[in-house]
């Protein structure tokens, strides 16, 4: 225990933090039924990669310095952040049209299009 | 940042590591919290929550900048916009959707299969170099990278970035720039298109039905 908070923070942490908000988010997406969960599933997994992103741009983290993306790593995950926003506004847009159609935001009746 | 090689002793505490277990298990705890949690409005606010606490690692890896528009834009705005999708649509049979056993079981053998994959990987990646290396042998980016760090801010860097200008460990992004811009627009005016209200001719019908009658 005192070894883990005496060594100092390396890629490794972040990268596990990223890889469980990353799985955390792949569960959400897979098992909500409500269409707004599916989005916030979404929204893990990209916070999830971003924090990669980050990571592996940072000069402040033990790691091999030839995996390293400077300042493109931060701007990456700026656009990202960018795409995300986006994305959102669309998808709550198609949920808020579902539910005035349908009156429900249950995903697996979303089936009209089943043959 | 602390002491980069080890105290003298084994408990020597390093301030930074303490402050990264922290936000990172608050992260972790959160995230699955909103999995496991089975009201969307709780959902929501654990989101927030590991949001924040996401926004607390990206100072401590040294990204001011990207860490306060994850603040800014993530917290204060994307997830505005999905609390009022909550509050929208929060009737009571939607609440609560309770997801069958088979889905739980499915969706833990997919989750921990990407658990199994990717947490080897970042014990492989996330190793530093077994010797410390010449720095004359190395790319201008890998001397920026493996020399001491300077907490400078990080958004005149940025910001010059994507205005196309590269700099010493970033390059030009002004062609991403302006298509994410474009993109940008267009997404909110379909968005706009999309949630628009159709009411009023349903509201017009039904007034022609109640004067026919």
């Amino acid at each position: 225990m005192f070894d883990l908070l005496s060594q100092p923070v390396g890629l490794t942490h972040y990268l596990i933090v990223g890889a469980v908000m990353f799985v955390a988010g792949a569960v959400c997406m897979a098992t909500k039924r409500n269409a707004l969960g599916v989005l916030m599933g979404i929204e893990l997994v990209l916070n999830g990669a971003n924090l990669n992103f980050v990571a592996f741009g940072s000069n402040f983290l033990e790691r091999n310095p030839a995996y390293q993306l400077g300042l493109d790593g931060q701007i990456i995950s700026l656009f990202v952040i960018v795409l995300a926003a986006a994305e959102a506004a669309v998808a709550l847009a198609i949920v808020l049209n579902f539910y005035n159609n349908h009156s429900t935001v249950d995903v697996d009746r979303a089936d009209e299009l089943k043959g | 940042m602390g002491n980069r090689n080890g105290g003298r002793w084994m408990g020597e505490i390093n301030g930074h590591t303490v402050l990264f277990l922290f936000f990172g298990i608050l992260t972790c705890l959160f995230s699955l919290a909103v999995v496991f949690s089975a009201n969307v409005v709780r959902m929501a606010f654990y989101l927030i929550l590991a949001l924040a606490a996401t926004s607390g690692l990206h100072f401590l890896a040294g990204a001011d900048f990207v860490g306060t528009m994850q603040l800014v834009l993530y917290v204060g705005g994307t997830l505005v916009l999905l609390v009022f999708g909550v509050m929208l649509t929060a009737q009571n049979p939607f609440i609560s959707l309770r997801t069958a056993g088979g889905d739980w079981i499915v969706a833990a053998l997919v989750g921990g299969i990407l658990l199994v994959i990717l947490v080897p990987v970042a014990f492989q990646i996330g190793l530093p170099p077994q010797d410390a290396g010449d720095i004359e042998g190395l790319t201008q980016r890998e001397a920026v990278a493996s020399s001491e760090p300077v907490s400078v801010p990080t958004a005149t860097r940025i910001g010059l970035g994507l205005l196309g200008v590269p700099g010493d460990d970033v390059s030009g992004y002004l062609l991403p720039f302006e298509i994410i811009s474009i993109h940008l627009l267009v997404v909110l005016v379909g968005a706009a298109y999309l949630a628009r209200a159709k009411r009023k001719v349903v509201v017009r019908q039904e007034s022609q039905n109640i004067a026919g009658s």
